[in-house]
């Protein structure tokens, strides 16, 4: 680098990234790696198999019983030293860090075991037996909104928490008055970015202190910080938080880790010692967290040109089975923003937020923003399609002008800078929109399924920490007092010998974060970013922190890196004054710049940057009059933009806002329905850019992430509650193979409201690529909506209303098999027994019998009239356990027909399901018919959802092939109608 | 997500192994490349009390060709089979279903005979080994047998392979003058198990086609030559007759869709293949 | 025939990294926590511990493979070599490492050191791969941060100049 360095000429460039070395040559140290104390115990925890239960009895006596193990918590012993977590409405839904009394979700933690080691732990965890009593679940936030709905907390009276109804301007006149009303719904799914590092925490307790201590990778925002210490009953200063300076991915989803640092804070003062817990994949997925899954009606009214004058939003927000705070954020982080990139002067707006039986919500990258740019965006695309024009068009028409910067938009957002019509330009020109229109047609002219897509939004960044008090009414707000703004801080330290240290509250979570403020340091100091030395881990014992340090809402680049640049500036003013005394020179004539602290006049005239530094430690004696000795300073800043929710509930959500424009070409397969993204262009305005190799990164990673939210992810759930997403075999994250490199393209309108003009540019792509994406697959087939993740099934009917007709024999022997919707397992099938039907009812009905037909059974006891307890050892391949198994008989109408129900619970999961037997008399025998229907939940679904069915047929055909085995018979299976049919064609199986 | 406590063993012969399978008192599980097993081992789903590892046996690492069939020693991995000289030429399907076999990373240890043993409905080996009508050599310490395809593959997960048996080699029909091969699969993601996937066979005289992802085992239907409109309705039959159900991954109308769809596709591409030998 | 009994720790040798090293395991001790709980190899990431993202990818006599479906017990006398082997001792970064800082290839770095041991054994047996060969090789592997595009960049950047010996 040149040695002329003058203010500003390292932020702006592509410097390679000062964490990488460390990280390439497997150094670098993350959570799990970091030395722990001696004699440090570790965690596992038990999870609830059931979506909603109540807890009868927990049984710990023989996990405790092995040696290895130090403890076992359930409930009611973390309810002796913890409360329940605030939460951000005052409404009876307490959680505590251990389920207590009732369970709501699937993977819900029932008890924690602490062990020598995570093996020992969980060999203790299969000891634990929990009685519980199932009961109705409800997973469709439509459903669970219900009066009638089975309701999560009882003492809440419903399951929708809150409700609000806003309108901005005149939405309703607006709507009587337009020519076209445009609506769509919009059903967006569960998904969360799965940062491939899970959860850590280390937990150790100071009796004396009674205090806390706890390193874990937590993200933020430290908001939540108080949340904790008030969990565990200590004011702030009596749990200290440490973060590393490595975490393997954030995304938002390293907040949701603290009901976990309040469990193992709670057990590491049980044992007396250290306890560090490590997530699994499993838990991660099961139970970490999602983004809210959400349903927005959207309306727009729409003038003959396509202006559109008023939105109106009704939104459902599903927070699964809890409200952990900063939930319900996503609702409303958006909501000064609700228009978009869109000068719509008109707004109404219903939030309504409901509880379900899933994993509770949290952080997500993009929070928020994907769901209502799905409806925003998708909306866009009807009203083109609606008034018979180009959807480009209609976002043109629409777009906020460029010469009323900055605009307050309709919610209230203050909408800093920014040319958008110019950024399309820049998108349409330099992305080859032209030729991707040109490929579109040939494509549909080769009868290809092609089309393209656009979305056109703004990126918020740096949140409003006062936007969710928007929640409450006015008055509310007025009592509780106003909350608004964001602040931030950086500390720079300059040591005796001149060498640079930064710290910073931004809570890195692979972002190169520590490269980037190495450069605005480096400049303000005219030294090199190599030279400055930066560390992220965070201390709240030695750290400043405020209720908004952390990782989130793309913060880094409006708050925390402008931190650094005040606090390197009062550096570099005070070097001056210094070096003003020292070289006798006015301080208007100082620069600093390559290493050296110079009279601009007089070049020869200078002090070696470390002199200087020096000097304020050595002597301090002669410093300026009113200076402070030594060289260290923080600096925190506070935008004043970020004012609280005014009296019409208008909040200027986020401070800056930069603008994308997408657009992407998409062809189909006409056989398989398989999705191919031909050409993708992202085009930014994200203010100035402070790293471009950096800012480009973070955009091909939200766009890899915007891809699998639109093609691929999704935590599935069960309409019984089961969780059918465990592994990442399931939870599809998209590979090399799946994602496009995209066209970036950049221009840069600096942010008038900071001093570096750089805005957020990490989560613009998770909002706009999964509706682009769909805009583009609905362009190509011609549907009017369609829900994520696209996968080729859901495109088939589209492109193949009608399924060919089953040959007619087959049609006869096949009835329609699945319930709509459920995913319940059900099956039928035959069999034929050497006895007459009498003798095989007596069978079925005699324990004895039974214990021997059913596949692993043991200890067979009679708990009732026809009914049965019994542990059973069951198999499918290589894969069994143990399940406590329930069994009976009922209907009775001897000798012809019974059901059998029964459940089984175990470590693998639970499972309860029911069957119909009817036998009938033939020739020399019995002809035993049965359909059978299975629900199956916990470990086994969430993993093995693909095999389910077959597994289950599997389990019924051993059950019959045994009872004809004990009935004297060969288990051969009657040939069905078209297996009848096959043999007589000659076909092998 | 760690395993359960078991015994360990690493056989250096085949009779070691299976002197270890006959201890009935015990779950006994052979362990050679782990790809399944091991994952299986984690979720804690398997719980065996002694694990015996085969990888290391020499005499199990080979492939040998034979005039009519490659056979495939059970320590043999599917990468050593994909880069075996002339693979292409002896068992083509294998050739074009390797590639969809899991990923680089995990066809390094992967092996050829566990894919068969662990019995995926939708993985693509066993498929091969169906539509193919190859063959297992199943050896206990009494004796040893060989089944075909059909007899061996019994269902979801499932092999007729007894509790003192192990696989010790799998047996691949060697291609002949005039055979036609195609694979096709149709996953979600690239590398993971099928939704459906599909292997022709074609001779002068017949067509064979075989279809994973829908039924609990790998189908196999063999025609005779048939004309355009007979092999659209015996692959619209062939489709309903498996019915495939509904997942989170796809429907069963989707499954049937491809069976149709993409089975007459890859019967075209296996005549193709023929005719240009 | 020698049967490890699952309560005892039995001592594995082996060489890690060109260095003859032991520790103990007991049998149902997965590679991956041996390698980091017992020998301290905390470069060896686990993600998923199923055998699908590919994060604790290491060599075995050259090959690479997921740590975490192999059990300690398993690598006796066997070579296992991982990330920390490719750079030297003074800190200095290997070629593809270096390409991969140039190309902004990681970002949280989790990922990254896994990647790194297939992508060095699959270029010496493929030292001309296309770009769609790079990204197959890849797909056993999960990055959440990137999008792949500089790891792919800086895989055929290093494909290339090794193949041109440069
Ligand atoms: S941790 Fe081994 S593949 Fe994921
Ligand atoms: S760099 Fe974070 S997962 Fe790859």
């Amino acid at each position: 680098m040149s040695a002329k360095n003058t203010v500003g000429s390292y932020v702006g460039q592509a410097i390679e990234r000062q964490e990488d070395a460390a990280l390439l040559g497997g150094q670098a140290l993350f959570s799990d790696d970091l030395p722990i104390a001696a004699g440090t115990l570790h965690a596992a925890i038990l999870r609830s198999p059931h979506a909603h239960a109540e807890i009868v009895s927990i049984d710990t006596i023989a996990a405790k019983a092995l040696p290895s193990v130090a403890a076992v918590l359930i409930g009611s012993d973390i309810q002796q030293y913890s409360d329940p977590f605030i939460t951000v409405l005052k409404r009876p839904i307490d959680e505590w860090s251990l389920a207590v009394d009732r369970v709501r979700f699937v993977g819900e933690a029932v008890a924690v075991v602490i062990a020598e080691d995570r093996y020992k732990a969980e060999d203790a965890l299969d000891l634990i037996n929990v009685i519980y009593k199932p009961l109705p679940a409800v997973i469709n936030p439509k459903e669970a909104a219900k009066e009638n709905a089975p309701i999560l907390y009882p003492e809440a009276g419903s399951n929708v928490l809150s409700e609000r109804h806003f309108k901005y301007g005149d939405p309703d006149g607006a709507f009587a008055k337009s020519k076209h009303k445009v609506s769509i719904e919009i059903d967006y799914p569960r998904n969360s970015q799965t940062p491939l590092e899970g959860y850590v925490v280390v937990a150790s307790y100071n009796k004396f202190d009674d205090a806390y201590e706890v390193n874990a990778n937590f993200q933020g925002p430290y908001t939540v910080h108080p949340v904790m210490s008030r969990a565990l009953r200590v004011p702030g200063s009596r749990f200290r938080m440490q973060t590393p300076a490595h975490s393997g991915g954030g995304f938002g989803v390293k907040q949701a880790i603290f009901p976990y640092v309040v469990l193992m804070c709670l057990a590491a003062r049980h044992v007396g010692r250290p306890v560090k817990w490590v997530e699994d994949r499993l838990e991660h997925l099961t139970a970490a967290t999602a983004a809210p899954n959400r349903i927005i009606q959207a309306e727009a009214a729409v003038q003959e040109d396509g202006r559109v004058t008023a939105f109106r939003f009704v939104q459902l927000d599903d927070y699964g089975a809890h409200l952990r705070p900063p939930m319900p954020g996503p609702l409303y982080r958006q909501h000064g923003l609700m228009t978009g990139a869109y000068d719509v002067p008109n707004l109404a707006i219903t939030n309504r937020l409901v509880l379900t039986n899933k994993t509770p919500s949290g952080m997500v990258r993009g929070f928020g923003g994907p769901q209502i740019y799905f409806a925003i965006e998708r909306l866009m695309h009807r009203i083109a399609i609606e008034l018979g024009m180009d959807p480009l068009d209609v976002i043109r028409r629409n777009l906020v002008a460029s010469d009323s910067f900055p605009y307050r938009a309709a919610g209230g957002a203050l909408l800093d800078s920014g040319d958008y019509q110019k950024a399309i330009d820049l998108g349409v020109n330099d992305g080859g929109l032209d030729e991707l229109k040109r490929r579109r047609e040939k494509a549909r002219a080769e009868g290809k399924y092609y089309g393209i897509g656009y979305a056109a939004i703004v990126e918020p960044g740096q949140s409003n920490i006062g936007y969710l008090s928007t929640i409450v009414p006015f008055k509310e707000r007025q009592k509780a007092g106003h909350k608004g703004g964001s602040v931030s801080h950086a500390t720079i330290h300059v040591d005796p010998m001149g060498v640079v240290s930064v710290t910073a509250d931004c809570i890195p979570q692979g972002q190169g974060q520590a490269t980037v403020l190495s450069q605005i340091v480096a400049d303000q100091l005219g030294l090199k970013p190599e030279d400055i030395k930066v560390s992220l881990e965070h201390d709240t014992q030695k750290d400043p922190w405020s209720l908004a340090t952390g990782n989130y809402s793309s913060r880094f680049s409006s708050a925390t890196a402008v931190a650094a640049h005040l606090a390197a500036k009062k550096v570099r003013e005070k070097l001056i004054a210094v070096a003003g005394q020292a070289l006798n020179v006015t301080t208007d004539d100082i620069e600093l710049t390559g290493g050296k602290i110079v009279d601009s006049k007089n070049p020869e005239n200078f002090l070696k940057f470390h002199r200087v530094a020096g000097l304020t430690h050595w002597e301090p004696g002669k410093l300026p009059t009113g200076m402070a000795a030594g060289l260290s300073e923080t600096a925190s800043w506070a935008p004043p933009e970020l004012d609280p929710p005014t009296e019409g509930d208008q909040i200027n959500t986020s401070l800056t806002y930069g603008f994308l424009f997408d657009y992407c070409g998409v062809e189909i397969d006409p056989h398989t329905a398989e999705i191919r993204i031909d050409k993708y262009v992202t085009t930014h305005d994200s203010g100035k850019l402070l790293n471009p190799l950096i800012a480009n990164g973070q955009i091909y990673g939200a766009f890899a992430w915007g891809v699998g939210c639109a093609l691929l992810e999704e935590f599935a759930y069960g309409e019984d509650g089961s969780f059918l997403t465990g592994t990442f075999a399931d939870y599809l994250c998209p590979t090399s193979v799946e994602i496009p490199e995209p066209q970036i393209l950049h221009m840069e309108t600096p942010t008038p409201f900071t001093p570096l003009g750089a805005k957020g540019i990490g989560e613009g792509n998770c909002m706009s690529t999964p509706v682009c994406i769909a805009n583009a697959v609905c362009d190509a087939i011609g549907a009017e909506n369609v829900n994520l993740p696209i996968y080729p099934a859901k495109l088939l009917p589209f492109i193949d209303r009608e399924e060919t007709a089953p040959p007619q024999d087959i049609a006869l022997s096949q009835r329609q098999q699945t319930p709509d919707g459920g995913r319940a397992i059900v099956g039928e099938g035959n069999i034929f027994a050497p006895t007459d039907p009498e003798t095989v009812w007596q069978t079925l009905l005699d324990p004895r019998h039974l214990a021997a037909i059913i596949p692993g059974c043991q200890n067979l006891e009679v708990v009732g009239e026809n009914a049965y307890r019994a542990d059973v050892n069951i198999a499918v391949g290589p894969i069994g356990g143990m399940f406590r198994a329930e069994i009976s008989l009922s209907d009775l109408d001897p000798p012809k027909s019974v059901t059998l129900s029964g459940s089984l619970a175990g470590p693998l999961g639970s499972s309860a399901g029911s069957g119909k037997v009817r036998l009938t008399q033939e020739e020399n025998g019995t002809r035993i018919d049965y359909t059978y229907s299975v629900e199956v939940s916990g470990k086994v679904a969430a993993i093995g959802g693909r095999m389910l069915d077959g597994a289950s047929q599997v389990l019924i055909n051993q059950f019959f092939k045994r009872l004809i085995v004990r009935l004297g018979g060969e288990p051969i299976e009657k040939p069905t109608l078209w297996a009848r049919f096959l043999r007589l064609l000659g076909f092998n199986r | 997500m760690k395993p359960v406590p078991f015994d360990y063993v690493q056989a250096q012969s085949t009779e070691e192994a299976l002197a270890c399978l006959k201890d009935s008192d015990r779950n006994v599980r052979v362990l050679a490349g782990g790809q399944s097993l091991v994952a299986m081992l984690n979720l804690r789903l398997v719980r065996p009390n002694l694990l015996v590892d085969i990888s290391q046996i020499e005499s199990l690492s080979t492939i040998r060709q034979s005039k009519d069939i490659l056979e495939i020693g059970a320590a043999v991995t599917q990468a050593e089979l994909k880069q075996w000289p002339g693979l292409a030429e002896s068992v083509p399907q294998l050739s074009m279903a390797l590639p969809f076999v899991g990923h680089f990373q995990t066809r390094n240890k992967g092996t050829v005979c566990g894919s068969l043993a662990h019995a995926d409905p939708s993985s693509e080996l066993p498929l091969c080994l169906a539509a193919l009508n190859g063959s297992v050599v199943l050896q206990s310490a009494r004796r040893s047998r060989v089944l075909n395809a059909a007899e061996f593959q019994t269902g979801m997960l499932s092999t007729a392979c007894q509790p003192d048996e192990m696989i010790v080699a799998a047996r691949y029909p060697i291609s002949r003058e005039g055979d036609g091969f195609a694979f096709r699969e149709v996953a979600r993601r690239h590398g993971d198990f099928a939704i459906v996937a599909l292997a022709a066979f074609v001779t002068e005289s017949k067509i064979r086609l075989g279809i994973g992802g829908l039924a609990s085992r790998p189908s196999v239907r063999e025609w005779d030559i048939l004309s355009e409109q007979e092999l659209d309705e015996a692959l619209n039959a062939f489709a309903w007759q498996l019915k495939g159900s509904d997942d989170i991954h796809a429907t069963a109308r989707y499954r049937r869709e491809l069976v149709r769809r993409l089975g007459r596709q890859v019967i075209e591409e296996a005549k193709s293949a023929r005719t240009k030998e | 025939m020698r049967e490890l009994k699952s309560d005892r720790q039995h001592k594995i040798t082996f060489t890690l990294d060109g260095r003859q090293v032991s520790g103990d395991a007991e049998p149902h001790l997965l590679l991956s926590d041996f390698l980091r709980e017992k020998l301290g190899v905390t470069s060896v990431h686990v993600g998923c511990e199923h055998g699908v993202c590919g994060t604790c990818t290491v060599h075995i006599d050259g090959k690479a493979v997921r740590a975490c479906l192999t059990f300690a017990v398993q690598v006796g006398n066997r070579r296992v070599d991982t990330v920390e082997s490719l750079s030297n001792n003074e800190g200095e970064l290997n070629d593809l490492q270096s390409a991969f800082r140039k190309h902004h290839a990681l970002q949280c770095g989790f990922c990254t050191p896994g990647i790194l041991m297939s992508v060095e054994h699959y270029l010496r047996h493929n030292s001309d791969p296309t770009e769609s060969d790079v990204r197959d090789m890849l797909s056993g592997h999960l990055c959440r941060c990137t999008g792949y595009v500089g790891m792919v960049r800086a895989i055929m950047e290093t494909a290339a100049k090794r193949k041109s010996g440069i």
